[in-house]
């Protein structure tokens, strides 16, 4: 029993202390972020951070923004709505950052926009795709594409690029991001002229989709659509090529991860997916933050890391235009962002506040990547 | 005499409130945040001591009744609010709220029903089973927005509304634990057969504990919805539900105040935690295992009366 | 036909998992008489552990599976043994006289420590779980397809459930254990150690979440921290379903769950998927309360 009492005791002293530190410096700009560190889509929140971090390092090297150093300060969301919202609420009213950068979820995104809108704070979405989160207010921004353009993107490339006009959906039913794909998905391809001979649906965190598989084959689909994350993805196409799925199959950016290749590996050849970049381009942009992220992570960055690198780059960049920290300033400054080089291609932000910028199809051939075709906006 | 005298205490309370709320401003955001939290999370766990502690049926479903609530509650207000006048948008509040817990009360019934027949693990499996239909459900309804969520639910929660709400929660459980009724549901808890022969109805207790418990859950899922302004089924699943049976127990089961202790507690902890970033849950969940292990009765527990330590012994 | 045979295929392969993890969770609450949450994060601690211990005994038997897999196998289940064996002595054991909610909790605790944990020392992205069962296909015409990795599942969930029979009731310890779980006090008096009865129920439980988290991982080489919650999750419904405590009632439940959440999933709705485990646990125990192998404890007056 003392022991424990003990145990409990230094965990508490450990906070304390822990809790301690921090405040304002005047030299430094102080940026929020709000992420899944943990929980659920830790793996997204992580890359994010990631490519974030990064992003801070190069700038504060290169000796700042308006001469000042960018200091970052992270919060976690444990992948929860209701957390998000406290996170965001704390970075902007206890710590004073400057701007907000976060969510890959459009779930915590749709959380925190209402509180930065509240307080004239910019926030800047690396990864949320929902149509809606920049519909919360002015001060809200993206650098991704959104699900409209996306799965309108994808249905035309089925059915115009690759000739398919038979097609079925195994979306993620838990998911917002690939209902939102796989109903753009549809409406797209059907008011082509295509159709959609049958859709199914899994959860987040299913590893066996041999069921949803059977029935689809049966449907005898010229080609497949699975909206979704990487996670599921590479299981999903190694499954179907077990139950002699020989068809292409055809995917979205949540795809974009050296995972992907790792554990579907040879079953991946024939499969396509949209993305931002190719790792194998030769843009000095691309190559430049290949490098560095593999040097400092020890991994290949995946989609969510350039996005997280993005965001950052262009909210700094904003800064720097805008002149001062003030908050109506920066949203100027990111609503006037145009053709910006980025890792995930030229983005110029729209009059909605969402980034447009091309978008790369990739194809898998002997199980490595290769460049198919870029889409422009 | 006794409903007399709650009658007062709780206009006090809420003129109390009301009285806080005009220094509303002068809170930080984010302190007033976790301060709503708070009350949302006393009145989901009072809700629950209600069917866990008091009526002695374990449910692991809680975060299903909330969801009811507030999704029903969100549609209420989405097709009712009048943002020209806060007259309106009070009477529009409170039918909202009250849809949100009678809807949420509907399911308790039907899962009250069940329960019947059931026990221990049995039942908590169960009723987890249940919370998790209902996520499922709610995930399938596109006019609920399905997994993309229900957006855009006017912000009307406030300080005046959770307060008032805890207020009424804890005034009504602790006389219901105090009347006749009440001793009539630690009767079920302790021992359900003695209870049977003296001539209670264990089915009626269960039943009302069940409609209580899911209504009050329902009421606190409103007003979640209403403050965060964004729901989606992701947020109600049974991590949520051990969230909230994690309140009572360490709280101590059938311990009204100990509840609303551990409920404050654990709603702060993690905000204390904060500053340690990625070990935050870790720690978190250490910290659990160890005050299980340290004070298993609950935290607030002190010392246990004789007929408490019978009630324990027959929920082992 | 030929999709309803596929079907009843891929049915069988899955319910032989979740009948795999489902005997760990029946045995020890057979034995304990609580839910241990904590056993599905047990069973994603094993595959890491093959996930770790795989590539360099591949390399050090020279490639040869034969050898190398039993050895993984045996590396596994020993460090999930322990790994069992430590939660019980440090979480559950100071506990033991106290509500079952608390030892309850207490197990929830557990489960969150080693979800984090698991995050935090492995990362949380999807590891791809080294080859030891070769994957090719047994049958394979253009319509159904058997794979050799389903067939090796059910093959090994078969044999464990006859050695647990075995041990369970042709051994001393197996005697011990019935008796534990009949009576814990009774038993002690009968001069049967209590403390290593439950380690030894720890250790096989344990040891079974080990053997069905590599032949998880096998099967779907994708593994990551939070891999264990929902064939947790399922395979404790199947225990429930079964008759909790009851070995074949474990089987016999996962074998349902398997095979309805395939034809259900297959020709009615898969967006409903994650409901019918539940759905089917609830018209079930509304009929028969204690399971469909499970013994009727009655109340005592």
């Amino acid at each position: 029993m003392k022991t424990y009492s003990g145990i409990l005791a230094a965990l508490f002293t450990t906070l304390v202390i822990l809790g301690c530190g921090g405040g304002d410096k005047g030299d430094e700009i102080l940026i929020g972020e709000f992420g899944s560190l943990t929980g659920t889509t830790a793996t997204f929140g992580q890359s994010t951070h990631h490519g974030l971090e990064l992003a801070v390092e190069e700038t504060n090297n290169a000796g700042g923004v308006l001469g000042k150093k960018i200091r970052l300060l992270v919060e976690d969301d444990q992948s929860k709505p209701e957390e998000a919202a406290t996170a965001v609420t704390k970075l902007i009213t206890r710590d004073n950052v400057k701007a907000i950068i976060g969510e890959v979820a459009s779930s915590r995104s749709l959380a925190a926009a209402p509180i930065c809108q509240q307080f004239k704070i910019p926030m800047v979405s690396p990864a949320s795709t929902n149509p809606e989160v920049t519909k919360k207010g002015d001060f809200i921004f993206r650098v991704c594409y959104i699900d409209p353009f996306q799965g309108e993107m994808l249905a035309r490339f089925m059915y115009n690029s690759l000739g398919f006009k038979k097609a079925v959906i195994l979306k993620d039913v838990k998911n917002d991001y690939s209902v939102g794909l796989a109903q753009y998905f549809r409406q797209t391809f059907e008011s082509l002229g295509g159709t959609v001979v049958a859709e199914q649906a899994y959860s987040e965190g299913d590893s066996d989709f041999k069921a949803q598989l059977t029935a689809l084959k049966a449907a005898e689909p010229e080609a497949m659509f699975v909206p979704g994350y990487y996670i599921e993805g590479a299981l999903i196409v190694k499954q179907a090529r077990e139950l002699n799925m020989t068809m292409p199959i055809v995917g979205g950016d949540g795809w974009d991860s050296s995972k992907l290749l790792e554990v579907g590996g040879q079953a991946m050849n024939n499969t396509y997916f949209s993305t931002h970049y190719s790792t194998d381009d030769t843009a000095a942009a691309v190559r430049s933050f290949v490098t560095k992220y593999s040097a400092r992570f020890n991994e290949r960055p995946d989609a969510m890391a350039a996005l997280g690198y993005d965001a950052g780059l262009i909210l700094f960049d904003a800064i720097r235009r805008a002149g001062n920290t003030d908050g109506t300033a920066i949203r100027d400054a990111l609503a006037a962002t145009s053709d910006f080089t980025g890792v995930t291609g030229s983005i110029t932000i729209d009059e909605r506040r969402n980034a447009r910028k091309p978008l790369v199809i990739l194809t898998v051939e002997n199980a490595s990547l290769k460049y198919k075709e870029s889409i422009q906006p | 005499m006794r409903l007399h005298k709650s009658g007062l205490m709780l206009i006090a309370a809420i003129v109390t409130g009301f009285a806080i709320s005009r220094f509303e401003h002068l809170i930080n955001p984010y302190y007033y945040q976790v301060l709503i939290y708070i009350g949302i999370n006393i009145i989901l766990a009072s809700s629950l001591n209600l069917i866990n502690g008091f009526a002695g049926q374990f449910s692991l479903g809680h975060a299903g009744f909330m969801a009811v609530g507030a999704y029903t509650s969100a549609v209420v207000t989405s097709q009712l609010h009048f943002a020209s006048s806060s007259m309106l948008n009070t009477a529009a509040f409170s039918l909202a709220l009250l849809l949100g817990g009678i809807v949420a009360a509907i399911f308790g019934l039907l899962v009250g029903i069940p329960s019947l027949r059931l026990k221990g693990d049995y039942l908590a499996i169960t009723t987890l089973g249940f919370g998790e239909i209902i996520r499922v459900i709610v995930q399938n309804l596109d006019f609920l927005g399905g997994a993309r969520g229900f957006t855009g639910i006017p912000k009307l929660t406030n300080f005046v509304w959770v307060f008032s709400t805890v207020a009424i929660v804890i005034l009504l459980v602790s006389n219901l634990i105090n009347s006749t009724y009440g001793k009539s549901f630690l009767a079920v808890r302790d021992d359900e057969l003695a209870a049977e022969t003296i001539g209670i109805s264990s089915t009626r207790v269960k039943v009302i504990a069940f409609v209580t418990g899911a209504f009050f859950a329902g009421v606190a899922g409103a007003l979640y919805a209403h403050f965060v302004t964004y729901i989606n089924p992701a947020q109600f699943s049974f991590l949520k539900s051990f969230e909230i049976v994690v309140m009572v127990i360490i709280g101590g089961m059938g311990s009204i105040f100990g509840v609303i202790l551990s409920a404050i507690l654990l709603t702060i902890l993690p905000e204390m935690l904060r500053s340690v970033a990625q070990y935050r849950m870790v720690v978190y969940s250490l910290l659990l295992i160890v005050i299980m292990i340290t004070r298993p009765r609950g935290l607030f527990v002190r010392t246990r009366t004789a007929k408490q330590s019978v009630a324990l012994k027959t929920l082992r | 036909m030929s999709e309803f045979l596929q079907q009843v295929i891929n049915g069988i392969s899955l319910g032989s998992i979740y009948a795999l993890i489902a005997l760990g969770y029946t045995m020890i609450y057979g034995i304990l008489r609580f839910i241990n949450f904590a056993h599905g994060d047990v069973f994603m601690v094993g595959a890491f552990i093959g996930y770790f211990v795989a590539p360099h005994v591949i390399s050090l038997t020279g490639g040869s599976l034969w050898i190398a897999a039993p050895i993984v196998l045996i590396v596994t289940m020993v460090g999930c043994s322990a790994l069992g064996v430590t939660i019980e002595k440090l979480a559950y054991r100071p506990l033991r006289s106290r509500p079952k909610l608390t030892v309850l909790i207490t197990a929830i605790g557990v489960s969150f420590f080693l979800e984090y944990g698991g995050q935090l020392v492995f990362g949380p992205d999807p590891k791809l779980f080294p080859t030891l069962i070769p994957s090719s296909s047994l049958i394979n015409t253009q319509h159904v397809v058997i794979g050799t990795n389903s067939i090796v599942v059910i093959l090994t969930a078969i044999v464990l459930m006859l050695l647990l029979r075995f041990i369970v009731y042709n051994t001393k310890m197996g005697t011990a254990m019935r008796a534990v779980s009949f009576d814990h006090r009774v038993a002690s008096l009968m001069g049967i150690n209590i403390d290593s009865v439950i380690s030894f129920t720890f250790v096989l439980g344990s040891g079974l979440a080990a053997a069905a988290s590599l032949l998880y991982a096998s099967v779907y080489p994708s593994i990551n921290p939070l891999m264990g919650i929902f064939p947790g999750l399922k395979a404790f419904v199947a225990a429930v379903l079964g008759g909790i405590g009851n070995l074949a009632g474990a089987a016999l439940g996962g074998l349902i769950i398997g095979i309805t959440e395939t034809f259900v999933s297959g020709y009615i709705s898969s967006s409903y998927r994650d409901a019918i485990a539940f759905a089917i646990l609830i018209l079930i125990l509304l009929f028969k309360p204690s399971g469909i192998l499970g013994r009727h404890d009655r109340d005592k007056v």
